[in-house]
């Protein structure tokens, strides 16, 4: 592809017809037109199709999706921002590609855990079905294998922490990678396990050992209880000579690095906390905490005011206009933390979310870029 | 003590000091502090109930109302091809026309007051959001969202009465060249499209020399970038993919932005025009609580009555009052508000200003007339008067 016959490359004809197509579609742009008929057809923007849905384990949801031209791939261990619509709402959440770097047809798998109170992983559980649009972002994040990629590699994951290191795992299988690779991943009970039978079939290639653990479930998995350091040694020998990768819940994650720090190779370790699902707001008159105006680089303790008047404060002087929540002028991203609408006493904690700052009041921590 | 709010400004104490409330005149509603507060709940709670409820049916409104747009769009541009049949091209010029109208109305004003930014869609967002006109969408937030939405009818500081040009209220002070008001409206009603873009402008005030080339750099950057945009493509680019039939496409896309700005001023003006419609001055207004915001909004404004088909193409500016107060809920909702908010009103003895549209327009214009002169030859109109009593101020 990428070819005419007369051997021109397509892509400058293709950008000047995208460009008179933007001029006629102006000022809403090619794709607000096209999602109406195939939403796949975009012009600028990244989307994906569900095309397959797989339901494994209870509470867990494998999506194949296909992303429209504009995706660039990713690098095994990185995540993407996936966006959909609960109740007329689109909601972005990052989820970690599961699949190899080297899927055949470019189409990404995502094994999402539906948590109790999570809106979109319970939507796609309860709901996802082939055919399903999704927003997508280009792939991101620093925890990736590098290229060259080590000789030898030791991954370690918790429960759903699982995706961006089995990323990495079916990479190096697809690769033929020479070197030894070890997977040691711990679930609560064997009911948790997903992806089971992709992982027998991974442990049989050249060089892999894998190695899973139920620390609920007494003498159910390859290895007893929770990651020790005899579990190490028993997958990977040979760890001080490789480089290590690890993804998991916040207690696992310490245990593992105090082993490797106590083997004086903490340095090879290297971590992705899982993205926390947006933490429930405090009670209505907490005031506590410190708002973080990010773009500013100012920090003051939460008075308990509006965000408006707080940012004032702290001597800052953010666009505003009617300070009463019409008109829309003093809207700005909310990057992290809660905060609560004062006319409606809705609370939300969405991250990278933008509020008008003249009528929302922090809810203990709160990071915005102003 | 107390100021009294009358309608088109009949500010009893600033305009009669010798006068107090007692003199009121006789038949004038009178609404206590508790009163106006006690509204402001109402209202409140009315808003709150509305917000907890929007959802999917609320995003399939709006998603159907852009499906219609773009389809009478592209069939309009279509029907350019065919101008040797006139049905078929007049067809067309109306498709366009209605296309123009559901995008600037129903889809772009509404959405750049953030109606619909809870739906967290990057293509229907306020700060993102581009409509199918001359004006830039961020000048126009300043103008409207935030000047005229704030200080809706307060003379001197609302800059949508008369727009810097027309003479709207008996409060403006006369100067002869308001004689030609009748004629500035009608073209103002023509070229629409490109007197709200020169909206932020602030003519009057630049005549005046008090804005100087600093201010209007920014904003003439900003016309050149949209304006350009928007002519290119009506008036080169379309036109010239239709081929020989070049000249008929240029006039049927003129002919539909011209019935767009016939429409769009026609409904505009009838929302705080109308007889019956209070305006304010700035020293009444000044500290006004959250309930007394309200009020104004209801006295300053007019709904038109009209079937939901009328609602939809006025982009339910039809229910002005409603949108007055609630400026940033979904407007396909305002049909529902509108029986509770006229019975607010009916409760507390407001007037709920309505009426079809022929007797709406009709009184615009009869003002357009009536102000090109001044008040000493046409008097003031008579409208009902509504006492407030401060909430500041009050001693
Ligand atoms: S300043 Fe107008 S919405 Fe905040």
């Amino acid at each position: 592809m990428g070819q005419i016959a007369a051997g021109r490359p397509v892509a400058p004809m293709l950008g000047r017809l995208v460009g008179l197509f933007e001029t006629m579609a102006t000022p809403h742009g090619v794709d607000r037109y096209t999602e109406l008929i195939a939403p796949t057809v975009t012009a600028n923007e990244l989307r994906a199709r569900v095309t397959d849905v797989h339901r494994e384990v209870a509470d867990s949801v494998t999506l194949q999706l296909r992303p429209t031209r504009q995706w660039r791939g990713f690098r095994a261990g990185q995540f993407v921002r996936v966006g959909v619509v609960v109740d007329g709402v689109r909601h972005t959440r990052c989820f970690s590609p599961c699949g190899s770097e080297h899927a055949d047809d470019g189409r990404l798998e995502l094994t999402v855990k539906a948590h109790p109170s999570g809106l979109v992983s319970r939507e796609l559980l309860e709901r996802a079905e082939p055919g399903l649009m999704v927003d997508l972002e280009q792939a991101a994040g620093e925890f990736h294998l590098p290229r060259p990629r080590p000789r030898d590699i030791v991954l370690i994951s918790g429960g759903s922490g699982i995706t961006p290191v089995l990323a990495m795992l079916r990479t190096l299988v697809d690769e033929r990678h020479e070197g030894r690779v070890a997977f040691l991943h711990y679930v609560s009970r064997p009911d948790d396990l997903v992806h089971a039978g992709e992982l027998r079939r991974l442990g049989k290639a050249l060089g892999v050992t894998v190695a899973v653990g139920c620390t609920g479930t007494p003498g159910a998995g390859d290895v007893d209880g929770h990651f020790t350091a005899e579990h190490l040694a028993q997958a990977a020998p040979w760890v001080r000579g490789a480089q290590s990768y690890l993804c998991g819940p916040a207690r696992m994650m310490t245990a593992v690095r105090e082993v490797y720090d106590g083997m004086g190779i903490g340095g090879n370790l290297h971590t992705e906390a899982f993205e926390a699902a947006p933490a429930a707001p405090p009670a209505d008159d907490d005031v506590r905490g410190t708002v973080t105006f990010s773009a500013s680089g100012v920090d003051a303790a939460n008075t308990g005011d509006v965000l408006l008047e707080q940012a004032e404060a702290a001597g800052l002087s953010p666009e505003y206009g009617c300070r009463m929540g019409i008109c829309f002028s003093c809207t700005a991203v909310r990057r992290s933390g809660c905060t609560r609408n004062a006319l409606t006493g809705k609370a939300d904690a969405e991250p990278d979310q933008p509020i008008q700052l003249c009528i929302n009041r922090p809810v203990g921590d709160v990071d915005i870029a102003v | 003590m107390f100021a009294l709010l009358g309608p088109l400004g009949r500010t009893i104490t600033r305009r009669e000091p010798a006068r107090r409330d007692d003199d009121a005149r006789p038949g004038a509603v009178v609404l206590s502090r508790e009163d106006v507060e006690e509204i402001g709940r109402e209202l409140d709670a009315l808003r709150a109930e509305t917000v907890a409820d929007l959802g999917a049916a609320d995003r399939k409104y709006i998603y159907d109302v852009i499906k219609v747009q773009r389809g009478m769009e592209v069939a309009g541009r279509a029907a350019m091809y065919v101008p040797f049949l006139p049905p078929v091209w007049l067809a067309g010029v109306g498709a366009l026309s209605l296309s123009k109208i559901l995008d600037n109305m129903e889809i772009g004003h509404n959405v750049m007051h953030g109606q619909y930014d809870w739906m967290r869609e990057r293509g229907l967002n306020s700060r993102e959001f581009e409509w199918d006109t001359v004006c830039p969408a961020d000048q126009w937030r300043h103008s409207h969202n935030y000047m005229h939405h704030t200080f809706t009818n307060i003379v001197g500081k609302d800059r949508d009465i008369g727009y810097g040009i027309l003479r709207m209220d008996p409060d403006q002070r006369w100067y002869p060249h308001h004689l030609g008001n009748p004629l500035f409206a009608a073209m103002l009603m023509v070229l629409f499209e490109w007197g709200v873009m020169l909206h932020d402008l602030e003519i009057e005030n630049v005549v005046q020399g008090k804005r100087g080339w600093a201010d209007i750099k920014p904003l003439a950057v900003g016309w050149w970038r949209k304006a350009g945009r928007q002519v290119l493509k009506d008036y080169a680019v379309f036109p010239a993919l239709t081929g020989p039939f070049f000249v008929t496409t240029l006039v049927g896309n003129g002919a539909a932005n011209l019935v767009r700005n016939l429409w769009t001023f026609s409904i505009i003006f009838c929302g705080h025009f109308p007889t019956g419609v209070a305006s304010f001055s700035e020293e009444e207004t000044a500290d006004e609580s959250r309930g007394e915001w309200y009020v104004r909004q209801m006295l300053g404004s007019a709904n038109i009555a009209g079937s939901p088909l009328f609602h939809v193409l006025s982009g339910n500016l039809s229910h002005q009052i409603e949108h007055h107060l609630f400026p940033d809920l979904p407007a396909h909702r305002y049909p529902q508000l509108a029986p509770r908010v006229e019975d607010i009103c009916s409760r507390y003895g407001l007037p709920y200003n309505t009426g079809g549209f022929l007797r709406q327009i009709g009184s615009v214009w009869g003002k357009i007339f009536r102000f090109a002169l001044p008040n000493a030859l046409v008097g003031r109109p008579g409208v009902p008067t509504v006492v407030i009593e401060r909430s500041s101020g009050a001693a």
